[in-house]
């Protein structure tokens, strides 16, 4: 069957890609996933295999061309093969993400009308039962792992192994009706449909269709020459445009195995098992990486830590030059050599980066200092700009243009235009179809000409040829005074610093900047714990004096180094508090892709920005939370207002 | 409900109960001239959850410790799947499907949360100290289906992340989770817990309850448990003892036992 649906001609699905794989690379891994201690693998054959029999049991559950299947769990082989047996039958796939609430889930399931949910475990069924009075169109559930399953009502819920048995036990009267609907897939059909994580307002379902997903796989993979050979771990949610480009996309493209982690808390040590040699990873996570190499080198003996110290300052002068293919001194060569085998090596490996060919991280701005950490080390990092709406490429850094305030040029295929207003623009073969049932927003986003608003600001450098992004194009504003107000560019220098987790900054159209603090409570517990202070929460340790001053110090070296761009001189921070709870997705304060709120922070703590701006010295606040159960509860707090120093650079601000 | 008949009832979520696995017949326990246990009988049925209360002093951890093994009853006989148990050593009634929790816990600190379950396949290994030396042929064989089946107590209690942490490393609620996981390991018929809530927050104890809940109902296993926290008691348990000054007071089911007056005295308190 394999056979005849290769030469069925063009490579324009999924299906028809594993069709390619299962014949060309049969008894290579395709899939990896580590339970019960073991990693357990697929090949090829085996995943088409489990794939075509799960396709069949979908038909015989009756799934239509066109139907949506919401898809809900953690990074699992089962769930990846899910969605390519719903694509098989012709349905689409809708990932949603595993942590979300039910209200949240409930109103992207009814918004594409899911028929079909497929569940990880008991968590997520509980979940969709919950909300699925309010949620008419679910139809049937699947799950993947049993456990406390038994007692269920079966009527309409099925494990995902007994969908599978079916289908195989049927499949004489199925085959024949299933290579019928794969083989009518074409070019601009919908592949899948992914919603957007909303940093304003509800979320969007973006519809990707198959050659939005295929020509972007194929162009990505050629512009880093990635191979078969290529091991990945997919730990990134599988609602997330990334994790589908790279787990599916160009994982089908290429023909490379997916490692799976066993559970979300030993990623780190399966990072390590595994070692891949693409990876991907927001800046988020390269810190907690970073911190804990930190944290850990200060336990270590005298002699270590001078070695670690010694090569790290080597590393630092000519690691990323090395990289790069810039002359360096034979010297300076070997010493690096010898850093390797003692200091480099020993830590890729323990960071399970030994192997890395490409690594890429987006999502966030990086901290320079970060940045350079891991590419000192002789780990190709590289950054890359895009967005679900562009099947996530827009623009990426070729191998040897790394720098780290820019993010590359144009993604193979991809046009970038700048508007006037400095709005970034791009076409490209990602970009996608439209915002499903939600025309206005089609319209107001994507032209008739295909040119995609990406709602970022930013602009070509002259010299490198290179795109800078500044800011999101309707956060930037006015002070005033009348100078430029960019949030996020204070707020990413601040976020570089180890001990503050997230920031907001606020001022426009006001005469000061002011700013909300969350710390972070790794690298500050750390502290706290080193210079013996005790704390039982987050809020007592957010509050503690001395962390204050750590912080005001942070806050007043960012001023300086504001100020000394005089466009944005202005932003430097005059007041600033730290958050009394972290800013959480549940709450609403984030998306889940752990984007800020700026609207929603701004509007559930105004009492708290009112106090930044009349000069008081504390203010008492209660702020409602959500539990991870979906309860309410309240926290109230006392929190103390500071003023940090600022660099006077324009008459203008002497009227502070 | 508490007559002698082998066929069980049903609880009210709807799980079927079996005949009786063990029967404590007037058990007396005494420690010189302190009786620690007077004239107690109950019985303990296949797939339930049977809960042992009381106030402090009670007798409770005495009569787990007699359940086990560890204490020989001064007076009165043990019976275990029908027949009277005879005098055994403790590790020979682990043979019989017995396995327990410790009110302190009671691990091996310097080894790692691995190493801690698999000990509790130690009834099951039957190489010799040479060969497990050596790792050499059965030995080997034997650690490889020893280590799958702890594998899988791993994944039930989800402490995968901290299977190569030293067990002194770990928070209190966890290392409690590590003691059930090792005495799951030797897949026990009959589990007895030894105040598993004990020193616990909100969230381990819920965490716990799941856990008790989700062994009786995936693996079938019978559970005897001693506990304070009485909401976790009358949520968790088919049955429930209550002793009282090393009496047995009350017997029954948790509805039961709540408006039964004796207990009701015993743990408000009245002049004795």
């Amino acid at each position: 069957m394999t056979q005849k649906s290769s030469t069925r001609g063009e490579l324009n699905s999924i299906p028809k890609l594993l069709a390619r794989n299962a014949v060309e690379f049969g008894s290579a891994p395709a899939y990896r996933e580590k339970e019960y201690g073991i990693w357990q693998s697929w090949s090829w054959s085996e995943a088409a295999e489990e794939i075509q029999s799960m396709a069949l049991g979908f038909l015989a559950l009756g799934m239509e061309k066109g139907d949506f299947v919401a898809i809900i769990g953690r990074n699992r082989p089962a769930h990846y093969w899910a969605m390519v047996a719903a694509q098989k039958v012709g349905a689409i796939p809708v990932p949603l993400y595993q942590d979300a609430v039910a209200d949240e889930m409930a109103y992207v399931l009814d918004h594409c009308g899911a028929r079909f949910v497929v569940c990880g475990d008991q968590e997520q069924v509980d979940k969709v039962i919950e909300v699925q009075d309010r949620v008419s169109c679910i139809e049937h559930l699947m799950y993947h792992d049993n456990r406390g399953m038994r007692k269920y009502d079966h009527s309409r819920m099925n494990a995902l192994a007994d969908v599978q048995a079916e289908g195989r036990a049927a499949h004489h009267r199925f085959e024949e009706e299933l290579s019928t609907r794969e083989a009518a897939q074409g070019w601009d059909d919908t592949c899948v449909m992914l919603y957007t994580s909303g940093t304003t307002g509800r979320p969007k379902g973006v519809v990707l269709s198959n050659r939005n997903i295929v020509v972007t796989a194929q162009n990505s993979s050629d512009f880093d020459n990635l191979r078969s050979d290529e091991e990945i771990l997919a730990y990134l949610p599988m609602a997330w445009v990334g994790d589908f480009i790279f787990s599916l996309g160009q994982a089908y493209w290429n023909g490379f195995c997916v490692n799976c982690p066993e559970s979300p808390e030993t990623m780190m040590t399966d990072l390590k098992e595994i070692a891949p040699s693409y990876y991907f990873a927001p800046p988020r996570i390269f810190e907690t990486q970073l911190t804990q190499v930190m944290i850990r080198m200060e336990d270590a003996g005298q002699f270590k830590q001078k070695m670690f110290k010694y090569f790290m300052d080597h590393a630092r002068n000519v690691g990323p030059k090395i990289l790069d293919g810039e002359s360096v001194s034979g010297l300076d060569r070997l010493k690096y050599k010898l850093g390797e085998l003692c200091t480099y090596g020993p830590l890729k490996n323990s960071m399970g980066f030994s192997k890395v060919r490409v690594g890429y991280t987006a999502g966030e701005a990086i901290g320079p200092e970060l940045f350079d950490f891991y590419r000192s080390l002789g780990i190709n990092l590289k950054q890359l700009y895009g967005q679900t709406e562009a099947g996530v490429f827009i623009a990426q850094q070729p191998d040897g243009e790394v720098r780290s305030d820019t993010v590359g040029v144009p993604s193979p295929g991809v046009e970038i235009k700048i508007a006037d207003n400095g709005e970034i623009f791009y076409r490209s073969p990602g970009a996608f179809v439209e915002y499903y049932k939600n025309p206005e927003s089609t319209a107001d986003t994507k032209d008739a000409e295909g040119w995609v608003a990406t709602g970022d600001a930013g602009f070509f450098e002259e010299n490198s040829g290179h795109l800078r992004i500044i800011d999101r194009a309707k956060d930037v504003g006015q002070m005033a005074s009348g100078s430029l107000f960019a949030p996020k560019y204070v707020e990413n220098k601040l976020k570089f610093y180890p001990n503050i987790l997230e920031a907001v900054v606020f001022g426009n159209g006001r005469d000061m900047c002011t700013a909300f603090i969350n710390i972070d409570l790794t690298a500050v517990g750390n502290w706290a714990e080193r210079n013996n202070i005790a704390y039982a929460s987050y809020q007592e340790l957010a509050g503690h004096p001395e962390v204050y001053s750590t912080i005001q110090s942070h806050v007043e070296e960012v001023n300086k180094s504001v100020a000394e761009d005089p466009m944005l001189s202005g932003c430097q921070i005059h007041r600033f508090l730290i958050l009394h709870k972290e800013l959480d997705a549940d709450d609403g304060e984030m998306t889940r892709t752990r984007k800020v709120r700026r609207k929603i922070v701004e509007e559930k703590f105004s009492d708290l920005l009112v106090g930044l701006y009349d000069g008081s010295k504390t203010i008492y606040t209660e702020t409602e939370v959500t539990y991870e159960d979906g309860r309410k509860g309240a926290i109230s707090a006392t929190l103390e207002l500071r003023d940090a120093a600022v660099k006077q650079v324009s008459p203008k601000m002497a009227a502070e | 409900m508490n007559d002698m008949t082998h066929d069980g009832y049903v609880t009210e979520d709807g799980r079927q109960i079996g005949g009786v696995m063990m029967e404590m017949k007037n058990i007396t326990l005494r420690f010189g001239g302190v009786v620690a246990i007077k004239d107690i009988s109950f019985d303990i049925r296949e797939g339930e959850i049977r809960a042992i209360i009381g106030p402090n002093g009670a007798g409770k951890s005495s009569m787990l410790n007699v359940i086990s093994g560890f204490y020989t009853p001064s007076e009165g006989e043990v019976w275990y799947q029908g027949a009277t148990r005879p005098m055994m050593k403790p590790y020979e009634i682990a043979r019989q499907g017995v396995a327990r929790t410790f009110q302190n816990i009671a691990l091996f600190e310097g080894m790692t949360v691995l190493d801690n379950v698999m000990t509790g396949r130690l009834t099951k290994m039957k190489s010799g100290l040479l060969s497990q030396a050596m790792w050499w042929g059965k030995a080997q064989a034997e650690e490889i289906v020893n280590r799958e089946q702890v594998e899988k107590v791993i994944d039930f209690l989800e402490i995968q992340n901290i299977r190569k942490t030293p067990v002194g490393r770990l928070p209190y609620g966890l290392k409690k989770r590590v003691e059930l996981a090792r005495a799951l390991a030797a897949e026990p018929k009959l589990l007895l817990l030894d105040e598993p809530m004990a020193g616990m927050n909100v969230e381990e104890k819920e965490d716990m309850s799941r856990f008790i809940l989700d062994v009786n109902d995936e693996f079938g296993t019978t559970i005897a448990l001693i506990e304070h926290d009485m909401g976790v008691v009358m949520d968790l348990s088919d049955r429930v003892v209550v002793m009282d000054y090393g009496k047995k007071i009350g017997d029954g089911t948790p509805e039961e036992v709540r408006n039964n007056q004796d207990v009701i005295d015993a743990y408000l308190g009245v002049a004795h």
